[in-house]
């Protein structure tokens, strides 16, 4: 199977033109096998929470928690569905096409193309300046939580740190859309220049054509890989045992309970006196 | 430009005599078949290799795909007619003028004696740079040479260009549309019948595609419908060699009168877009309106609006919006040549 498309310049050249289509099904069905495979696995899973009866200790030593404890303010519940409608729109006019859905997509394509550019730049400065910005990001200072969070998928009750505001998959998925999310986003900024827009003079001379197939193939490498990531994002959404953090990101908010029986209190304070607590939510 | 060579590369050729023999070896080869109809484009592509099919299917022994039968006061045209049977059928002259004046102005006699209808609303663009050999758009590319600050695009398209600029080169093609003709199209899956103002595929809906047809498909006929039997029929074809050329723009018009009022209309523009443009707001603009000087003006301003010119074809508006002025106006059509 040809991964790359190749095509001749005017002056001879072999030229990279575009990613082949084929990587689209291979993401779709790695999507479709991955929710497949974790959803089987889930059935049989062992996994260790926090026990009813710790909880139950911790709530009562928690009063002063409130009852409601905003997870995600109303910005960045905007910020989300305003990027996930432009991130859906994006993916089904690019991709349905392909799949002989036949239809006018490239306006809607570059339309939602700016929309999930313009939310990115937002996020990028709320998440900097108005959030915990460490809260997302992975590194070092995780792999006792990893380790911790390994044995308990083994059925291991062991007593290792549990997440911060963001479950550990949750930043790593964070981390993977960044890539992704940052190189679909720059390269179509690239390509919005070969189309006819209102914002610029077309001219598809902007880039060599080195420069070109480089940008398409990014593009092309970075758009079906969200096809992968944005089945199992759907997935994790609607799982039973995941819903309660969905519905924070409709409502807002988790209960005194959900945030004692799944985060580490130590790794993400919240206030202790007002509704709404104080510190970067 | 590519080099034309003089051996074509080898291909393993198929003279089925049926359609279904036809369809099955499209099938069979999918992706990598030629179907040659009168092969005046198709040595083109083959000599110029620009077309490596491992197979190439001639129609031409499928009499089947030949004739012109009158069906429900309409026509049923075989694909493989030649251009010139359809020119010289004396329903296609008594009923469809309109469709015997563009086949009239389809390149030179000896092209009309081999070419066929079904090539001509099937044939592929003329831009060169895609003809050139250079993977643009329509080629599975990245970008439209023709659509560049600096590229020489006086042929190219002033409506509906998505990221290709190239246009529909067909002459019969507006005609068709404008008699509301539908296209019989058979595969292995069986015969589907498509309205020819559907059959034509802009770069917005495929790229690479001037037509619906797909891989494993065959155009077997024409059906011409009655609904605009015997109207009063323009069509005019502007090019820059009056022997033997493409069009640099054509309209068709097709024109239901009532007195001297005009009850229904159908009105097409070619190679001003890569499908024959459909002028659907100049037709509902003039339905009732009397057929003069001053509705002819208005439908040639309405005709033009959303242009958007290149750096070489600006000179296709004020083209195109005579030609539609002369196509309300009724100006005798040019004289026929053979």
């Amino acid at each position: 199977m040809d991964f790359l498309k190749w095509g001749r310049s005017p002056w001879g050249e072999w030229v990279l033109t575009h990613v082949s289509w084929n990587l689209f099904w291979a993401s779709l069905y790695a999507g479709i096998l991955f929710f497949l495979a974790h959803a089987s696995y889930m059935l049989f899973s062992a996994h260790r929470k926090r026990s009813s009866a710790e909880t139950d200790a911790m709530e009562a030593s928690r009063k002063d928690l409130p009852e409601r404890i905003e997870r995600h303010n109303l910005t960045a519940r905007l910020f989300h569905w305003v990027m996930a409608a432009s991130m859906f729109v994006l993916l089904f006019t690019a991709f349905l096409p392909i799949a002989g859905v036949k239809f006018p997509w490239v306006q809607w394509h570059w339309i939602a193309g700016i929309v999930l550019v313009a939310s990115i730049l937002f996020h990028i400065v709320h998440a900097s300046f108005f959030l915990d910005f460490w809260s997302i990001w992975v590194g070092p200072k995780d792999i006792p939580e990893f380790k911790a969070e390994m044995l308990r998928e083994l059925g291991h009750d062991v007593p290792g740190p549990k997440p911060g505001k963001y479950p550990l998959g949750n930043r790593l998925y964070h981390l993977a859309l960044v890539v992704t999310g940052l190189a679909v986003s720059i390269t179509g900024v690239l390509m919005l220049k070969s189309v006819r827009t209102p914002f610029f003079v077309r001219d598809p001379y902007f880039l060599s054509d080195v420069g070109r197939g480089v940008t398409y193939v990014s593009h092309g490498l970075a758009g079906t890989g969200l096809v992968g990531l944005i089945i199992a994002h759907v997935y994790f959404a609607v799982r039973p045992e995941k819903w309660w953090i969905t519905k924070s990101m409709i409502l807002g908010w988790i209960t005194r309970r959900q945030y004692l029986e799944h985060h580490e209190p130590g790794r993400w304070r919240v206030g202790s006196t007002s509704a709404k607590p104080a510190g970067r939510v | 430009m590519a080099v034309i060579r003089d051996i074509i590369p080898a291909f393993e050729l198929f003279q089925p005599a049926t359609i279904d023999d036809a369809v099955r070896l499209a099938d069979k080869y999918r992706d990598d078949y030629w179907v040659l109809a009168g092969g005046l484009d198709s040595m083109d592509w083959l000599k110029d290799r620009l077309r490596r099919p491992k197979a190439v299917i001639d129609l031409s022994r499928i009499t089947e795909l030949v004739g012109i039968k009158e069906a429900n006061g309409g026509l049923e045209i075989g694909a493989m007619t030649p251009i010139t049977q359809v020119v010289n059928h004396p329903v296609v002259k008594e009923k469809f003028g309109l469709l015997r004046e563009a086949a009239e102005l389809v390149a030179s006699p000896q092209i009309r004696n081999q070419g066929t209808l079904g090539g001509n609303v099937s044939q592929d663009t003329r831009c060169w740079y895609y003809r050139g050999g250079w993977t643009c758009y329509r080629a599975g590319g990245n970008i439209c040479y023709a659509d560049t600050p600096t590229a020489i695009n006086r042929e190219h398209a002033i409506f509906d260009a998505d990221r290709c600029v190239a246009v529909s080169p067909s002459d019969t093609a507006p005609a068709l549309v404008a008699l509301e003709a539908q296209m019989v199209v058979r595969s292995t899956r069986g015969e589907r019948v498509v309205n020819a103002a559907d059959y034509f595929v802009g770069p917005g809906i495929d790229i690479t595609r001037m037509n619906v047809l797909q891989p494993g498909d065959i155009l077997t006929a024409i059906r011409i419908p009655s609904a605009f039997a015997g109207a009063q029929f323009y069509f005019e074809k502007v090019r820059d060699r009056q022997v033997w050329d493409f069009p640099l723009v054509n309209v068709a018009s097709a024109l239901k009168m009532s007195g001297n009022t005009i009850s229904d209309a159908r009105i097409v523009v070619g190679a001003v877009s890569a499908t024959p443009k459909r002028l659907a707001n100049v037709e509902a603009a003039i339905k009732g309106k009397s057929r003069d000087e001053a509705t002819a003006d208005m439908a040639g301003k309405m005709a033009v609006e959303g242009a958007t010119t290149l750096r070489y074809n600006g000179y296709k508006v004020p083209l195109m919006r005579n030609l539609v002025k002369r196509a309300i106006r009724g100006v005798p059509a040019p004289a026929v040549t053979t």
